[in-house]
């Protein structure tokens, strides 16, 4: 069962990627979408295995490399977290390879993107289902470059090129970290097997070692360097600036990958690691910060973007960012749930956006569209339903994840924690005026397109809404139908103990028995209970923002034409910090890019130079130039010679002269 | 155990298919073509002898298999004394892997003297096997050696427009640092009076004759491996060399330098070896940041995987030395999938220099499109550069960096940006040739692999994915041997003057160093 939830697409994978000439496009498709479907069916199964009977397993396949003391298995471990992931992955991937089909009708090569949606859904399901370091980093790897086949996969455009290569490269830098992270827990651990990892952890919570001259605590180095594993993968502040160029990519892309599932990885390696990072609390601090001030940067940037699916693009680095400071503050419960509805919602969202630009016949500039909820209905209704769930409004599988990590922030009590809270709090007012802004720019006011492509403007044919419909029912009902065991309480109204112990059904949906072993939070810092004992104020606070921010969008775009402008006008600074991003890709361009080119130049010319001038090309010329002047005592005049022998013995005799009187 | 002798049937055969060619008679034409068809027949032959070689290697046994000996000057004491262990066994198999292939891509690119260029390669081969089987120092060296002849021959009278220069300098540079080792050998040989490599490993010779001796063979296996700063040999060769002897030099006469620091550094100079380690960090250090940051900036296509060769080799040196069993079983691993899959870049930068005759990267383009085949192969030959997980590149990497962070965790880190640097480089390399607008029109109408060259490249592929997930099938052949290699270093540390003990050195004189 567990090597069926992972398998079929990598077996997919091969069959379309190789034989993609000999069995067609729709063989193709036929493959990969069956593969993908068995897969998220089997892990349904296992959900269910998992959760409700607490049956943890860890399947061993063979062995990868043992070398010394390091040893690591090819296994699929199958826990709480891993069968949630799976479900996820394997269900938005289902979605999105069905909506392919209808998406990328008219692509000349259908099989290899099917393919590669394959490859990437096979190397998440590896990088969940790992039981080790090694593994995760196997899937991790995988993930990144699937990613980066897929962004590039319109190879023709030479923006799609340099967004893969720059979406690799500085993933590369985050994996720099991580990798470093593996090494030091091998170092501190002697394994990368989680199991003995977890198990460890305790007893090294004040362990300390040698790491660049400085003694320092083991747990708070390892949890940073995974950290910033996390951070490149993610798209947290510092290393996003790969996630918005990431949009060059087919939009089923952007849903699966860059929204749904590969971002998601850093927050669950994370979540993974909650039994080391409970005893490295300045990194939990570290991770907070992070992730707050991301969602903060994130939302303002998105406020100003027109390229929709940068908007939403925006929107999910700030969504990550709740995701990252509620791991801060020990919610893990709360991120993994996040992280789940969020998959729901964002790829609806993107789909929805997908199904948009293929109406507009390829066009994603929002200041180009407008006016096509008569045309398009449908998607007008998902897209919709998504920005109610994105936006947080009650009812919706927003609503129930987003506040719960807002109080977790609040109920941590912390400095960190309060300013993970405030910021989360202008970020989901952000939030929520960005997304009618989406809105009401594509879909209300008068049509700014060309007669000609609003004359072409059609709703996408069913085999794109169907996915869509699918996830809607997620974000519309997840959120609620699963509150209980991610992060519900024991001992909330309802679910008081004595029910607990009388029902076996009602034990199940309490967070500490839904989770098992799976997630380690120390008793001191369980956020999610007292998040359950916020002030009112608290719990109501997102919502009212929220509203707000619905109300500001339509006052902007709706009612008050050209206010707009005006408004970008009064506080210009501001809008270009936004607009331009706050200048993170010239600022490393002007740091990093330039520079290495320059030096990698300087080195290239120091190689000719200095290494060759010296040496080889140097001592061949210095023995050329010696034996230019040795050569001209062989002029073939008599006297010549016979004048430097005499010069010769003279200096002999007057040598040994010397000598003998020294001597005597 | 057999009872033929494998190991000098395998490094004679190539010398007696050489001899062969030499004694083809007839029209050009059909000494070309005989002379081709008994190359690739010898090679290929030998390479299944090494596969049998391979199946019969016992995994379990840190000793010396498939041993010879006969006395060759017995008045000195020199015989010749062959074997293979875990830690050559591999490099063997390599050597005889590549040679067919490298016969193979040539088939067409070679069109002078086809027949000298034939037996040049059959003599190199059997030179390079024999380097590895070798285990009498003098033995060792006259391959070690001998490995230069053909080789400058090959850039020399089949290279480019430089050629003459690179060949010179890469003899020149390999020279001289082979001058000095020999000299060592002599040493070693008045000292302990054997030139038998096991016996000389289990005599060390005192501290202080240690550390000039470590420094002689470092000079010549720094220059093979190429380390920084004597690397600037390495890129005018590649670029010069035809195709073949491209992948013939990166695949296996890089490793002769990684394999000597097993066989004699670590082993006879463990204190020396000890000593000099951080000096070695930081050399391959330098090399790993500093030749992937030229790479970056390349035009030339085979330059830049010449300078990605040295930033990998960095990986080999920083893991040997750091004299852990992950280290230096990482280093062999490296040199092994380094050996494939620098191979494998040099023959597809072939085929596309074989079509246009340019390996400017501007001048090409857009070949996704017209050579999809040719992307899918180049595609996994770079992954398996960049240490994608699931790739051999991966594994060798990985482990080296383990060992160091074990040893010295600043080393590790400015080493880790090498991963980085790396993806870099070799992504930017396969944009600017496979993606983008098609603005050369010659380029896109260079045709896609043929047949024969699907046949070179289909296994390599299927080599670097394999070495990637089942990575131990080698780790298991190696490990007894890596044990033992580690075990004799330990010993060598924690028993300083052993000497005293040994066999009577030959000759009084020759202590000018203690």
């Amino acid at each position: 069962m567990e090597i069926l939830a992972v398998f079929p697409p990598l077996f997919a994978f091969l069959i379309a990627g190789l034989f993609g000439k000999q069995i067609g496009d729709e063989g193709a498709q036929f493959v990969t979408c069956a593969g993908v479907i068995l897969a998220a069916f089997c892990s349904c199964v296992l959900f269910f295995d998992v959760v409700f009977d607490s049956d943890v397993r860890t399947v061993m396949l063979a062995s990868w490399i043992s070398a010394g003391d390091f040893e690591v298995e090819w296994a699929l471990r199958v826990d709480q977290l891993t069968a949630i992931m799976l479900c996820v992955i394997n269900i938005v991937s289902a979605c999105v390879h069905v909506y392919s089909i209808g998406y990328m009708a008219h692509d000349k090569s259908r099989a290899r993107f099917m393919a590669y949606l394959s490859l990437f859904t096979f190397a998440m399901l590896m990088l969940v289902t790992a039981d080790n370091l090694l593994q995760l980093f196997f899937g991790w790897e995988g993930v990144g470059l699937a990613s980066y086949l897929l962004i590039g996969f319109w190879n023709h455009k030479e923006s799609a090129n340099k967004a893969a290569v720059k979406a690799f490269v500085v993933n590369r830098v985050g994996d720099f970290g991580l990798a470093l992270g593996i090494m030091a827990t091998f170092l501190v651990f002697g394994s990368v097997q989680f199991d003995e990892i977890f198990m460890k952890a305790p007893e090294l919570a004040t362990h300390t070692f040698n790491f660049l001259w400085w003694e320092l605590h083991s747990l708070t180095v390892i949890s940073l360097l995974l950290f910033m594993g996390a951070v490149g993968k993610s798209a947290q502040l510092g290393l996003h600036t790969w996630l918005p160029d990431a949009m060059e990519g087919p939009t089923p892309v952007s849903a699966l990958i860059h929204a749904a599932t590969m971002v998601t990885a850093g927050v669950f390696l994370l979540v993974r690691f909650s039994p080391v990072f409970e005893y490295a609390p300045f990194a939990l601090q570290i991770v907070c910060i992070t992730g707050a001030t991301t969602a903060f940067v994130a939302a303002t940037i998105g406020l100003t973007q027109f390229d929709i699916k940068r908007v939403i693009a925006y929107s999910t680095m700030s969504q990550l960012g709740y995701m990252f400071f509620a791991i801060g503050v020990s919610a893990y419960g709360a991120a993994i749930f996040h992280l789940m509805t969020h998959a729901f919602f964002k790829a609806l969202l993107f789909l929805g956006a997908g199904s948009v630009i293929h109406a507009m016949s390829d066009e994603q500039d929002m200041r180009k569209m407008g006016g096509l909820w008569k045309l398009i209905p449908t998607t007008y209704v998902l897209m919709w339903i998504g920005s109610l769930a994105l936006a947080g409004l009650p009812f919706f599988a927003g609503y129930y994840s987003k506040d719960m990590i807002l109080e977790a922030a609040f109920a941590d009590h912390s400095w960190f924690g309060m300013y993970a809270f405030w910021m989360g709090i202008a970020a989901a007012f952000m939030t929520a005026f960005y997304s009618w802004r989406l809105i009401l720019l594509t879909f209300h006011g008068k049509p700014r397109a060309s007669k000609k492509v609003m004359d072409h403007v059609h709703e996408s044919p069913s085999v794109m809404l169907s996915p869509l419909i699918v996830l809607a029912t997620g974000a519309i009902l997840a959120g609620s139908v699963f509150y209980g065991g991610f992060v519900g309480s024991a001992s909330e109204e309802g679910h008081s103990n004595d029910i607990v112990s009388e029902s076996e059904f009602v034990n199940i949906w309490d967070k500490e028995h839904f989770w098992g072993e799976s997630i380690k939070v120390l008793p001191e810092n369980d956020t999610i209970e007292a998040a359950h004992h916020v002030p009112v104020w608290v719990k109501k606070l997102p919502i009212v923002m929220a509203l707000f921010g619905i109300l500001l969008a339509y006052l902007i775009y709706m009612w008050c034409e050209g206010i707009a402008q005006k408004l970008a006008g009064k506080i210009a600074p501001l809008y270009k910090l936004s607009f331009n991003k706050w200048y993170f890709d010239e600022l490393y361009d002007r740091l990093f890019v330039k520079n290495v080119w320059c030096i990698g130049r300087g080195f290239s010319v120091g190689d000719k130079k200095i290494i060759d001038g010296m040496g080889p090309d140097g001592v061949a010329g210095a023995s050329m130039q010696t034996a230019r002047i040795l050569s001209r005592f062989q002029s073939g005049y008599l006297y010549q010679y016979a004048f430097v022998m005499i010069i010769g013995l003279i200096g002999i005799i007057s040598w040994f002269a010397y000598k003998m009187m020294l001597g005597s | 155990m057999i009872d033929f002798p494998i190991l000098s049937l395998m490094t004679a055969l190539p010398l007696i298919g050489a001899l062969f060619i030499f004694l083809i008679r007839g029209g050009a034409e059909t000494v070309a073509r005989n002379a081709k068809f008994t190359a690739f027949y010898t090679s290929t032959f030998t390479f299944v002898l090494s596969l049998y070689l391979l199946g019969r290697f016992d995994g379990s046994t840190a000793d010396f298999q498939f041993v010879e000996q006969a006395d060759w000057f017995p008045s000195l004491g020199i015989s010749y004394h062959m074997g293979v262990d875990g830690i050559s066994v591999f490099f063997v198999a390599l050597s005889a892997f590549l040679t067919p292939l490298c016969i193979l891509a040539s088939w067409n690119s070679i069109k002078t003297r086809v027949k000298e260029y034939m037996i040049a390669f059959l003599v190199l081969e059997t030179m390079m096997i024999g380097t590895f089987c070798a285990l009498d120092s003098m033995l060792f060296y006259v391959f070690f050696e001998g490995v230069l002849i053909p080789m400058f021959l090959i850039i020399g009278v089949w290279g480019g427009p430089r050629r003459v220069y690179s060949a010179f300098k890469f003899f020149l540079y390999t020279l001289l640092g082979s001058v000095l080792m020999l000299l060592a050998l002599l040493t070693l040989y008045v000292e302990v009076g054997t030139t038998d490599i096991q016996t000389l490993i289990e005599n060390p010779v005192a501290r202080d004759l240690q550390m000039w001796l470590w420094l002689a063979f470092f000079a010549s296996f720094a220059v093979k491996m190429p380390m920084w700063p004597v690397h600037t040999w390495l890129p005018d060769a590649h670029v010069e060399a035809p195709t073949a002897g491209s992948v013939i030099l990166a695949g296996v006469l890089l490793k002769m330098g990684g394999y000597g620091f097993l066989r004699f550094s670590l082993p006879m100079f463990p204190e020396a070896s000890l000593y000099f380690a951080d000096f070695v960090y930081w050399l391959s250090v330098v090399a790993i940041i500093y030749t992937s940051l030229v790479a970056l900036v390349q035009e030339d296509m085979k330059k830049l995987i010449a300078y990605s060769s040295v930033a990998h080799m960095g990986f080999v040196t920083l893991g040997i030395f750091t004299a852990t069993i992950e280290g230096i079983e990482g280093g062999i691993f490296q040199m092994i999938s380094h050996g494939v899959i620098s191979a494998a870049l040099f023959l597809s930068v072939g085929v596309i220099y074989d079509r246009l005759h340019t390996r400017d990267i501007a001048r090409y383009g857009g070949l996704v499109k017209n050579m999809p085949k040719y992307a899918v192969v180049f595609m996994v030959f770079m992954l398996g550069s960049v240490g994608l997980p699931g790739t051999s590149g991966f594994v060798g990497e990985f482990l080296s960096l383990l060992a160091a962070f074990s040893v010295d965790t600043t080393v590790a880190l400015f080493a880790t940006t090498g991963i980085v640097l790396g993806a870099l480089y070799m992504l930017m390399l396969y944009k600017r040739v496979m993606f983008g607008t098609q603005d050369n029109e010659d380029a896109a109408q260079m045709l896609d692999l043929s047949p024969r060259e699907v046949g070179i490249f289909v296994p390599l592929v299927l080599l670097v994915i394999f070495l990637g997930v089942f990575p131990n099938f080698v780790m298991d052949r190696i490990s007894p041997s890596v044990d033992k290699l580690h075990g004799q270093y330990m010993a060598g540390l924690q028993v300083p003057d052993m000497q005293v003990l040994n066999v009577e050195p030959a000759a009084g004189e020759g202590d000018n160093y203690e």
